[in-house]
């Protein structure tokens, strides 16, 4: 039996580790290498890296910090932010990450999934979808640089999983930084619709969170505010209690 | 020294991040001259197998490596695919594979409810045989595999694992080890594996 993940999401601005709450408002949390490096020692299943850049056009991938990221970790590594091509992808994967996870990308150009899913194999793929509700509840993909698209995310992950990906992150922006549960309903619809893992991300706050997105059928819940900060709204402690993460 | 061979496929460098941390010398290299100097070797490997073996011929390894192994009896440790090659074959290529071990890698079945590739942790049962160990007693490793091997000698099955059907999670013959889980992205039950071959 494969062991559900749970994966602490960093969220990397200018060189910081940093937090924020419906993808607004960074809090500056820490060093992201003294973090990973925490990380490490508590043995997480895996570790997300998310280059959320400062909205500078120009911006290039910070190597150097993925290279630091990775020489501290001893387990799988999943990088996103401003992957466009397959040769950055090969560069990252050199420095020791095994899956390279796009946005944005991979709304620019579908086919992006499909080159690297060639190169690499599916498992090294994973495509993460952003989605808002809008008044009415309903589902739609957003663009973290253009607002919301009129296409449902439950259409978009059907597209990617057939386009090669290897697994779906899905992401609540309503729920994320919330501590208030994940959005179960997408949950199940998505997780009922694609035959990849689905990883859920956005508002665990309880344990019982997690373990409801396992019981619909999640392969992984990816975490951020619950094991970086000590409860809602206090400080910074880097946390991760295995055993009850996994129920 | 332990040798990485370096034939352009495979997480080279977290295999050498994880002999650094637990205090052994490791060098990544394709160099003939190198790897002939070699006291133990590693043979890494991600993708499919008829590439993986064309870019050992291509690059001209295979001699070097077939005298260290059979003639030397230097100690090799193959990872994931790298394990797969040491084998006969597999039903993913048409290649021959190094041929050190009696095992062929076969395809996951195809069973209701069973996702391929086989992706992330699982437990490992350890048979009793063999001399690679991990210090715990319920030790997990991370996997991402799509094929799999279970060695004709069940003595050389060191450590298997269940996904579906139950197959080798580490093998060995001699001196031929192989780990079809990556110990390098497994924590310290993977440290303790790379430190059990290092001691070797």
């Amino acid at each position: 039996m494969l062991r559900k993940r749970v994966i602490p999401t960093l969220l990397v601005k200018d060189g910081s580790l940093v937090k924020t709450k419906h993808f607004k408002k960074p809090i500056y949390v820490g060093d992201p290498c003294n973090t990973a490096r925490i990380f490490n020692e508590f043995e997480v299943d895996e570790l997300i890296v998310l280059d959320i850049g400062t909205g500078n056009v120009q911006e290039q991938i910070n190597y150097r910090l993925l290279d630091e990221l990775a020489s501290e970790c001893f387990m799988p590594l999943g990088y996103g932010g401003r992957v466009t091509s397959v040769a950055q992808a090969a560069r990252i994967f050199d420095l020791g990450y095994e899956k390279i996870i796009v946005n944005t990308g991979a709304l620019d150009n579908p086919e992006l999934i499909s080159d690297l899913a060639r190169k690499f194999g599916s498992q090294a793929v994973v495509v993460s979808i952003d989605v808002t509700r809008d008044v009415f509840g309903h589902p739609h993909v957003r663009r973290r640089d253009r607002g919301k698209y009129h296409f449902s995310p439950i259409q978009w992950a059907s597209k990617v999983s057939e386009l090669g990906a290897g697994e779906i992150l899905f992401t609540s922006v309503e729920r994320e930084g919330s501590w208030q549960g994940l959005d179960l309903g997408l949950l199940k619809a998505l997780v009922g619709q694609v035959n990849v893992p689905v990883i859920a991300h956005g508002g665990a706050g309880e344990y019982s969170h997690i373990r409801d997105a396992f019981d619909i059928g999640a392969d992984a819940v990816a975490v951020g505010s619950m094991v970086v900060f000590h409860r809602k709204d206090s400080g910074v402690l880097v946390h991760y209690e295995g055993n009850m993460l996994h129920g | 020294m332990i040798v990485i061979v370096d034939y352009g496929v495979g997480n080279s460098r977290s295999i050498k991040n994880m002999f650094k941390r637990i205090g052994a010398d490791s060098v990544i290299t394709q160099d003939v001259a190198v790897i002939e100097q070699a006291q133990k070797l590693l043979l890494p490997g991600v993708g499919a197998f008829d590439p993986a073996m064309q870019a050992i011929h291509e690059r001209g390894l295979h001699g070097v490596l077939q005298h260290k192994v059979m003639a030397e009896k230097v100690p090799v440790l193959g990872i994931c695919l790298g394990m797969q090659l040491l084998g006969l074959g597999s039903e993913e290529g048409e290649l021959p594979g190094l041929g050190w071990i009696d095992m062929r890698a076969r395809k996951f079945p195809a069973m209701e409810g069973l996702k391929v590739p086989h992706m992330g942790w699982n437990r490992v049962f350890p048979t009793g045989h063999g001399n690679l160990h991990s210090p715990d007693v319920e030790p997990r490793f991370y996997f991402v595999h799509s094929y799999c091997v279970k060695t004709e000698d069940r003595s050389h099955a060191v450590m298997t694992a269940k996904h579906g059907i139950e197959f080798d999670a580490v093998v060995q013959c001699g001196n031929v080890y192989g780990a079809q889980f990556h110990p390098e992205k497994s924590h310290r039950f993977g440290m303790g594996l790379l430190e059990s071959f290092m001691r070797l």
